[in-house]
């Protein structure tokens, strides 16, 4: 079973970019997934950031 | 970030397989705490602090007297209950004497202890592991203690790309570590989850000689993490092609269920249950062999490595800076909601 609060992390095919949506709807793509997971755990306040090491 | 050493409280751990509970007192330490576990003769589980009120000698080390354990240093007898009903030369028995009682649940055939504030437990938080115990299904398992904290194997398991370097000829293969993943953290759910679907790739060893299926295969590899103790792999593998019915029927496919219990035992050292349950082959003893020895080969290839990590864990001055790619995004999160537990 899924709950309703997901945070989900894909790592698009064929390249090295992450790229994280928040279970409210907001997206983001990154190099590193330490930087996307701080990035996600600040919903609401999701900043911007830049997404290149 | 360092893997985590602090135990986690006020949850359910695996302590011990339902096979190892019985006549004989049986010792293990969860999360730093003595127990001691038995089977009563109506067939209950029960895990009481193993170590008497008295002077604290191991209960474990003691004797039973039909459900009760007499210890072997004074004779102070305890019931399952943990209190105590017997002390010796004297009639008055101290309000104090008394040992904890453990909540145990029995499911799946695994049990569970609570370590935490017993007015917590709630039973119905364990969870279900049913192919341990369901028609259809055969399991293979062992228990290896791992001198090394339990945040490692936690590690270890969120990251399979690491079986194609240290588990080659068994159960990896070049692809494990080239395919991308999808990680979701459930926060409703507490669970962690880590995909990784490959197509038409190699079939490793394990699988080829257990499932008898010739040529390439689909692989897949689900993980779900419920931190802090239940790990499971759902693991499909089909030749390539077979996909699942549109109605969700997959009995052309092979499916394995690799559990793991991973129980902290001290800060640094974890017992590490492991079972493999599959729904092919089943029944089929020689199958059910190769798989307890060739799992059991993949459980020590991690068990060596992660007691060498252990040690340059131990030795290293605190602040060590690890670097982090796509491969730990699921071990980064496993990490977190175990944070969070503390």
């Amino acid at each position: 079973m899924t709950g309703t609060t997901v945070y989900r992390i894909v790592w698009s095919p064929g390249s090295d970019r992450l790229v994280g949506v928040c279970h409210c709807g907001a997206d983001q793509e990154a190099d590193d997934p330490v930087r996307l997971w701080q990035w996600l755990l600040a919903h609401p306040e999701h900043e911007a950031m830049d997404d290149r090491e | 970030m360092s893997a985590t050493t602090a135990f986690a409280r006020n949850q359910w751990y695996v302590a011990a397989y339902s096979q190892e509970v019985g006549e004989e007192l049986l010792a293990r330490t969860i999360c730093g705490e003595p127990i001691v576990l038995y089977r009563t003769t109506d067939g209950t589980a029960v895990g009481l602090a193993d170590r008497c009120v008295h002077r604290r000698y191991p209960l474990s080390m003691s004797r039973r007297d039909g459900d009760r354990i007499v210890c072997g240093y004074h004779g102070f007898t305890y019931e399952p209950s943990g209190a105590c009903v017997y002390v010796p030369a004297q009639t008055r028995i101290p309000r104090t004497a008394r040992v904890p009682a453990y909540p145990v649940v029995e499911q799946d055939t695994l049990v569970w202890v609570w370590i935490g504030d017993p007015e917590n437990a709630d039973p119905a938080d364990v969870p279900r592991v049913p192919w341990l115990d369901a028609p259809g299904w055969t399991t293979v398992r062992g228990m290896e203690p791992l001198a090394a904290r339990y945040g490692l194997l936690v590690d270890n398991l969120m990251d399979l790309s690491h079986e194609t370097y240290l588990h080659g000829g068994y159960i990896g293969t070049p692809e494990v570590a080239e395919t991308p993943i999808t990680t979701e953290v459930d926060e409703d759910a507490g669970i962690v989850r880590v995909s990784r679907r490959m197509k038409d790739v190699e079939c490793p060893p394990f699988y080829a000689r257990s499932t008898g299926i010739a040529g390439r295969i689909d692989r897949w590899q689900d993980i779900e993490y419920r931190p802090p103790c239940l790990y499971q792999l759902h693991s499909r593998i089909a030749p390539t092609g077979v996909e699942p019915g549109p109605d969700g029927d997959d009995r052309a496919a092979c499916h394995a269920e690799i559990v793991y219990a991973i129980t902290p035992e001290t800060e640094h050292t974890t017992l590490d249950f492991w079972m493999v349950s599959r729904d092919f082959a089943v029944g089929d003893e020689e199958v059910s062999e190769y798989l307890a020895t060739s799992n059991h080969t993949v459980v020590m290839q991690d068990v060596v490595a992660l007691n060498a990590l252990e040690q340059v864990i131990a030795a290293e001055p605190a602040g060590y800076q690890e670097l982090s790619i796509n491969i730990d995004t699921g071990g980064l999160a496993a990490r977190r909601m175990l944070r969070d537990l503390l």
